[in-house]
């Protein structure tokens, strides 16, 4: 149990998806311009990571390395990524047309998200079994959470800042995810200090 | 955008994406492995030979492949037909070159997810001949690779003094070595930007909407959202 607050608390805060490891920095820049946006992208992608996981590690475990086809990681992963977002964005317009209104706008831009792919992949790469890398999803969805929460807070100040003409734009919302991933850094060891020995 | 070597002859299909239309620096793609392995220049020379390798494959067979390709369905035929250019460098830089195969980890296969080859695909491939997207597939890759091998320079030489591995003598000691690090990625990568199109005479782009998606120039829902229909 502890091992599992452990990984939860080292995706989240530690080992950043988007801070400290650039995964998932297109909708990171493009879609924390307000609060409600960048939450509702946020819960997309929480729940797509978890979904994928769920799918992706018994296709790995159980039908690719088994028949000797682990070199086909990459084609089979994206595939069914691809058809689950597609299947998702169908189930919530039939069925819950409230949700597809909130998050539907986002599905398709999660396909291409690199942080999904790389989830799937981290979690086989690290050798988790199922339920770790159940959590290890669900916490690198919720770091992705946190980190667009936190820049759009620090967005909606830019707006009022005046920078220099050449860094209107895009290189001053970078150099404020600089100054943002910087800040992470201060939970650097918390998990060794929290959970010794786990 | 169009105009600037859309209609210039072979040259310029080749060169544009050097500076002018710099996949990273001014078309902002591919942001997630420009920051991520810019930390040694030689992991940057790897990665953009690796993505250039599978761009200028993919750009070819894409466009031998454009008139037969149904359109409803494109974008799944492209991921895929990328996807087994990708599993090709993985194996083969597994088998030839295991220490870059080992120092690009996860980011090897996540050039599936680099919008730059899904971008090149959709913008440039499927509406062009073949010796064009070949000639785009290599200008757009050493683009990708010059902006890597640039930003990699700059972290490597000032963060930890050195170059291609090989010390600089007083750097070595005075590295500033928040710069090899995640911040020191975001903050070399915003003032490039900035010096890029201070250079091209342009404003920068806004960061918002759909930009770094790779299908935002066809795609009818970017239009909406940028018009405002949709938020």
């Amino acid at each position: 149990m502890l091992k599992l607050v452990s990984v939860l608390m080292a995706a989240v805060l530690v080992n950043n998806y988007v801070l400290r490891q650039f995964l998932g920095i297109c909708p990171f820049l493009g879609v924390s311009k307000d609060l409600k946006n960048a939450a509702g992208m946020s819960v997309a992608v929480v729940f797509v990571m978890a979904l994928a996981t769920a799918v992706t590690y018994p296709i790995q475990v159980y039908l690719l390395v088994p028949n000797g086809m682990g070199y086909l990681q990459t084609v089979v992963f994206i595939l069914v990524i691809a058809a689950l977002v597609q299947l998702v964005e169908i189930a919530l317009k039939k069925y819950a047309p409230a949700l597809y209104t909130a998050l539907g706008v986002y599905l398709p831009l999660i396909t291409t998200n690199c942080a999904v792919l790389g989830v799937t992949i981290a979690n086989i790469d690290a050798g988790y079994d199922f339920l770790t890398s159940m959590v290890n999803s669900v916490g690198s969805g919720l770091g992705f959470l946190l980190a667009m929460v936190i820049f759009s807070g620090v967005r909606g100040r830019i707006e009022y800042s005046d920078p220099p003409e050449a860094f209107k734009g895009l290189p001053i919302a970078l150099v404020a995810a600089a100054i943002l991933s910087l800040s992470f850094f201060g939970f650097n060891g918390i998990v060794e200090n929290l959970f010794p020995g786990v | 955008m169009s105009g600037n070597g859309q209609n210039g002859g072979k040259p310029s299909i080749l060169l544009r994406g050097l500076i002018r239309e710099n996949p990273v620096l001014v078309l902002i793609l591919g942001t997630c492995p420009t920051l991520a392995v810019s930390t040694q220049a030689s992991n940057a020379i790897g990665m953009g030979f690796a993505a250039t390798f599978v761009l200028v494959c993919s750009n070819v067979v894409i466009s031998l492949l454009r008139n037969v390709i149904p359109d409803k369905v494109r974008i799944p035929c492209y991921i895929v037909l990328i996807a087994g250019f990708v599993t090709v460098v993985q194996t083969l830089l597994q088998a030839y070159v295991y220490s870059l195969y080992e120092a690009l980890g996860i980011y090897l296969p996540l050039i599936v997810v680099n919008c730059i080859i899904l971008g090149r695909a959709e913008m440039f491939a499927n509406k062009n001949r073949v010796a064009d997207s070949l000639l785009d597939g290599i200008g757009m890759g050493l683009g990708f690779t010059l902006a890597l091998l640039v930003m990699a320079s700059i972290r490597e030489i000032l963060g930890s003094g050195s170059w291609f591995g090989i010390a600089i003598p007083w750097l070595r000691k005075n590295g500033i070595s928040v710069l090899t690090m995640a911040p020191g990625g975001f903050i070399v990568f915003g003032c490039l930007i900035a010096l890029v199109y201070r250079i091209l005479k342009r404003s920068p782009p806004k960061p918002e909407g759909c930009l770094g998606c790779p299908v935002r120039d066809t795609c009818v829902k970017s239009k909406k959202i940028a018009s405002g229909e949709e938020a």
